[in-house]
């Protein structure tokens, strides 16, 4: 693995990007768009609570999905086949998307919340950009989600299924529909190793508190630990010989 | 006498329910341009997936270049174009060819080199999936010349494309191959026999034989390398 491969993989990818702008814009119009709708719809204590937890929650789900996409398409175009059998590392590989989409999560996440803290009249008591760095972080987390799930799927269709699978269990324990504490017990402890709790967990601490204690920062360093362990998982098992 | 820049011994691949290659050993000689010819289904890719060292082999071995194949050192040496042209059609050529320089360790000057090599020059802004069948192929070949790489393992690189310029790119193969670059290629057509050095014919995962294409010619007593092919088939068979 070397700084200048992985470096040209993630330009390479936001190249791709860029020339793909109704991706771009969809990826930043619709969480904006779905923001603005919950918004409209939640009366605004419920609004002011629900808000932050769900801005870590988007790019976690649009991240997953473009990602286990996109690598999906390097498998199937046989790109990644001639990519790994030139001196490529697998980390670069990995770690190439993983900051290409990391870049796209910042702006996603700048967007999103920018709308929220301004328009959307969102009022937490923490720290605005932790907020933001959270959902970042989040938002790396579903990337390497992403590569990990596009290894077991043979086709876009499969890929986009994986969704449901990665996410809703995660959604369902996060905290966010019944606090961790009052979850049947075996699900209270399964809760505490998905990275989404964390997160929302995390953004709660925002919310309520002015001073942000070591509480906050355990939450964010697990939920970084965990992406970065996730993507090293993605970078071990991709396969450089396959059947 | 060459040494060989491949040689493959006691080579088997299976591939789901398939056995794609069955006990194959072969011998490349380096330097020249060898023509891997075999009807769709015969192995020639699984081998040459198994040479580039992207396939998984259930036994034997397979040397290239002096080398045990998949060994980190080959994956500089060795350029590989897979059946499709495995490009970001996303990209422009320009950009294409950018990137994997990068990956590859070489400079943009490899990239003007390999714009004439496979006159690309005038699309080299267009974006690949905006090109025909024929020029993204070539975008993949050039890839391949990046790095400028001692053996060049092509599958099908001609495929598809029209007669002038699949002339061009076997002189190109030959202009390789006087420099130095050993060019295996391979191909379902079989009229283009006659374009290489040396001829591998493939069955079935098997070597059917092997020769210059007038060795093949004259052992059979047979016009062409079609009927060479069904007389050895046939001959075989009896």
């Amino acid at each position: 693995m070397t700084a200048r491969r992985t470096w040209a993989t993630a330009r390479r990818v936001l190249a791709q990007l860029r020339n793909d702008p109704r991706t771009i814009a969809l990826i930043l119009v619709l969480p904006t768009a779905l923001m603005t709708l919950l918004a409209w719809i939640l009366p605004d204590s419920e609004w002011q609570k629900y808000a932050p937890p769900l801005l870590g929650i988007f790019p976690m789900l649009v991240m997953f999905l473009v990602t286990s996409v996109a690598t999906l398409r390097e498998r199937t175009s046989g790109t990644l086949e001639r990519l790994l059998s030139m001196p490529m590392g697998k980390g670069d590989f990995v770690f190439g998307y993983a900051i290409a989409f990391g870049v796209l999560a910042i702006v996603q996440a700048l967007v999103v919340a920018g709308v929220c803290f301004t328009l959307l009249d969102l009022t937490v008591r923490g720290s605005a950009p932790l907020v933001v760095l959270i959902a970042v972080v989040d938002g790396l987390v579903g990337t390497a989600l992403g590569l990990f799930v596009s290894a077991f799927a043979q086709t876009e269709f499969q890929a986009v299924q994986f969704m449901p699978v990665a996410l809703l269990p995660q959604f369902l324990l996060c905290g966010l529909i019944l606090p961790t504490e009052e979850l049947p017990t075996v699900l209270g402890w399964i809760s505490w190793l998905l990275p989404l709790t964390y997160a929302v967990n995390a953004m709660q601490h925002v919310v309520v508190d002015t001073q942000l204690d070591t509480r906050f920062w355990v939450d964010a360093g697990v939920i970084t630990g965990m992406a970065v362990a996730l993507l090293a998982l993605g970078a071990v098992t991709l396969r450089r010989q396959t059947r | 006498m060459t040494t060989a820049a491949i040689s493959v011994r006691d080579l088997t691949i299976v591939r789901g329910p398939v056995t794609a290659v069955d006990h194959l050993s072969l011998e490349v000689p380096s330097g020249q341009v060898i023509g891997l010819l075999g009807p769709s289904g015969s192995g020639k890719s699984s081998l040459m997936r198994a040479i580039v060292g992207v396939q998984v082999m259930e036994s034997g071995s397979i040397d290239v270049l002096g080398q045990p194949a998949g060994s980190p050192t080959l994956r500089a040496q060795v350029g590989y174009v897979t059946q499709d042209p495995s490009v970001y059609s996303d990209l422009s050529v320009l950009a294409n060819l950018r990137y994997f320089a990068q990956i590859l360790g070489v400079t943009d000057d490899s990239v003007e080199r390999v714009l004439d090599q496979v006159d690309l020059r005038e699309v080299a802004d267009r974006l690949v999936g905006r090109l025909s069948g024929g020029q993204r192929s070539r975008v993949s070949l050039g890839t391949a010349l990046l790095g400028s790489p001692q053996l060049l393992v092509l599958d099908e690189p001609t495929v598809g494309l029209d007669p002038a310029l699949r002339r061009d790119l076997w002189t190109l193969f030959h202009q390789l191959a006087t420099a130095g670059t050993t060019v295996f290629v391979s191909s379902h057509v079989m009229e283009e026999a006659s374009r290489c050095d040396r001829l591998l014919l493939l069955r079935d995962g098997r070597l059917l034989a092997e020769g210059t294409q007038s060795q093949l010619l004259e052992r059979t007593g047979c016009q062409d390398i079609e009927r060479a092919f069904l007389a050895i088939v046939e001959g075989g068979a009896s």
